[in-house]
């Protein structure tokens, strides 16, 4: 039975879809059985991250409305064969997603794989409610600044109301992913610290992803940035993220700021 | 926090002056009055009634529906609660005014008083007349009893008001933004932090355990003693018994302070607590 992951955020633009690939990529690297599925319907952009924008014949919308088989729809990855994503549908809009139809789909996910990563659309509305309603575990997805973290925070709110886990009263698991963390502008007070989220927020950290121009190579490239780069900065970040969700224990390293020599002399002056 | 850069006296405290008149709503039940043609047997009923239950009408507010009087849109009477349709024809519609001063006339010299008029095409009303009223809901009233002889019955006896039952709520988790608590009656204390876009409507007092950065209203629906503490004081809007301050307004020494906010006369004080 896979376990079943929901990265969201509530703000768009945060980077829940590069997060999605990351932990999908690494995942299968360590030889877990992983799906990403794209819940991004109208706006796919999933496919293009993991380079598998030339295969999608059918989709999510297709295999929700019962006009594929789950089989027919799911894309294996060139590079890591234990790795499959679930497209989205480019032409359609949110409403074609149906309560029972989601259901089923992730239930044959579940049946399938380790590990189902749903990649959720920002906003609060159905499509980011019904790509939480069957997580497990949530994946919040922020940015160390004011906006990003109080819609992470509204959606901390519905992932405590909205989840079918929440509604049988069970546990679901909450974590924090800070993304695009700059230590020096957050030490010059130019973007809010990893403690200053984390006070807000109140859920656990599962990493902090340092701002790092491999990202966005990596997603022009259209390959995971864990793939891409796998010993660049941020993807050490996403790997070890990925060791914490499988239950080990791996120690935080929080982005320090390196300073050159003259920086060493004149200190920069905290805000 | 009492070291003020511009004010040469020592203060424990910030006063801050209303800003503006404050406007509040309130609903209230009200009987309704629904004549019927021919207004004649209408009124005999009427009579009967008062005679009946003398106190109906006494110290209630009482809303005319006329829609019963409108010739043209009986049926609209007897559609029940939505709007009578207006006259369409328009040659009827003077013919079809109804006569709603003399009917208010006639009611008054009954000592019922009309607080307000609805179902009325708002033509039919000069600024002598009770207001127009719309919106209406539907609501139980007790119906008098018929047996009840008038004069020998004693007034009812008044019940003694039930005590109060503490009625506290207590929110383990934090309030998260988006995320609204509305207890109308008693005191909200919150374990966490109240988030900013989150808001706490209470009766009685606010108190939050974490930091306050979102909006609390304390003594909601006219209780001028209720308070608001919290830990550190981040809020967005805070307000009590109808008195609001929004953050721009609030000292900024106390932020990030542990504060409580509270009413004296009608100026909203806030202080840090250490």
């Amino acid at each position: 039975m896979a376990k079943i992951i929901v990265v969201t955020s509530g703000k768009g633009g945060v980077g829940k879809t590069t997060t999605t690939a990351a932990l999908g990529a690494a995942l299968a690297q360590a030889g877990q059985n992983v799906c990403v599925v794209d819940f991004d319907v109208g706006l796919r952009n999933l496919d293009l991250i993991m380079g598998a924008e030339r295969r999608v014949v059918y989709d999510l919308i297709n295999v929700v409305q019962g006009d594929a088989k789950l089989p027919q729809a799911l894309i294996r990855d060139k590079r890591l064969d234990t790795l499959s994503l679930l497209p989205a549908s480019q032409t359609r809009d949110k409403d074609a997603l149906t309560d029972e139809g989601v259901a089923r789909v992730i239930g044959e996910l579940r049946e399938k794989f380790d590990w189902v990563i749903c990649d959720s659309p920002a906003g609060i509305e159905r499509g980011a409610t019904l790509a939480m309603r069957h997580a497990d575990i949530a994946v919040v997805v922020t940015n160390p600044e004011v906006s990003s973290v109080r819609d992470s925070d509204r959606i901390i709110g519905l992932l405590d109301s909205k989840t079918e886990r929440a509604k049988n009263g069970e546990r679901l698991e909450k974590h924090l992913i800070l993304t695009r963390y700059d230590p020096g502008r957050a030490e010059r007070g130019e973007m809010l610290k990893i403690d200053d989220v984390l006070e807000i927020l109140s859920i656990p950290l599962l990493a902090v992803i340092p701002e790092s121009e491999e990202v966005l190579k990596a997603s022009n490239l259209g390959s995971p940035v864990t793939l891409n780069a796998p010993q660049s900065a941020p993807a050490r970040a996403y790997t070890d993220a990925v060791r914490r969700l499988k239950g080990e224990t791996v120690e935080m390293i929080v982005p320090s700021e390196k300073r050159s020599i003259l920086g060493k002399l004149f200190p920069r002056r905290a805000a | 926090m009492a070291s003020g850069n511009n004010s040469s006296t020592a203060v424990t405290s910030i006063s801050l002056t209303r800003p503006s008149l404050p406007l509040r709503g309130r609903s209230f039940r009200a009987l309704v009055l629904a004549p019927e043609t021919p207004l004649g047997d209408w009124f005999s009923h009427l009579d009967a009634l008062v005679q009946r239950s003398p106190t109906l009408f006494s110290e209630r507010a009482v809303i005319l529906d006329v829609s019963g009087l409108a010739k043209d849109s009986l049926r609209g009477d007897a559609a029940g609660p939505e709007a009578a349709e207006p006259a369409e024809d328009d040659t009827n519609a003077a013919a079809a005014t109804p006569d709603i001063a003399g009917l208010v006339d006639e009611l008054k010299q009954r000592g019922i008083r009309i607080m307000g008029v609805e179902k009325a095409e708002p033509a039919w009303l000069g600024p002598a007349l009770p207001p127009l009223l719309s919106g209406g809901r539907p609501a139980e009233m007790a119906e008098p009893e018929a047996k009840t002889p008038p004069e020998t019955q004693p007034p009812e006896p008044v019940k003694p008001p039930e005590p109060r039952k503490p009625n506290s709520l207590v929110l383990e988790t934090p309030l998260r933004s988006g995320q609204s608590v509305y207890h109308p009656e008693g005191d909200v204390t919150v374990m966490g932090s109240v988030a900013s876009g989150a808001e706490i409507l209470a009766g009685g007092s606010i108190h939050v355990y974490g930091a306050l950065r979102g909006r609390a209203i304390a003594g909601a629906g006219g209780n001028p003693r209720a308070r608001i503490c919290c830990r550190k004081f981040e809020p967005e809007l805070i307000g009590i018994d109808g008195l609001f301050r929004t953050a721009d307004t609030t000292d900024p020494k106390l932020r990030k302070k542990a504060v409580q906010v509270w009413l004296e006369g009608e100026t909203l004080r806030m202080a840090a607590l250490d």
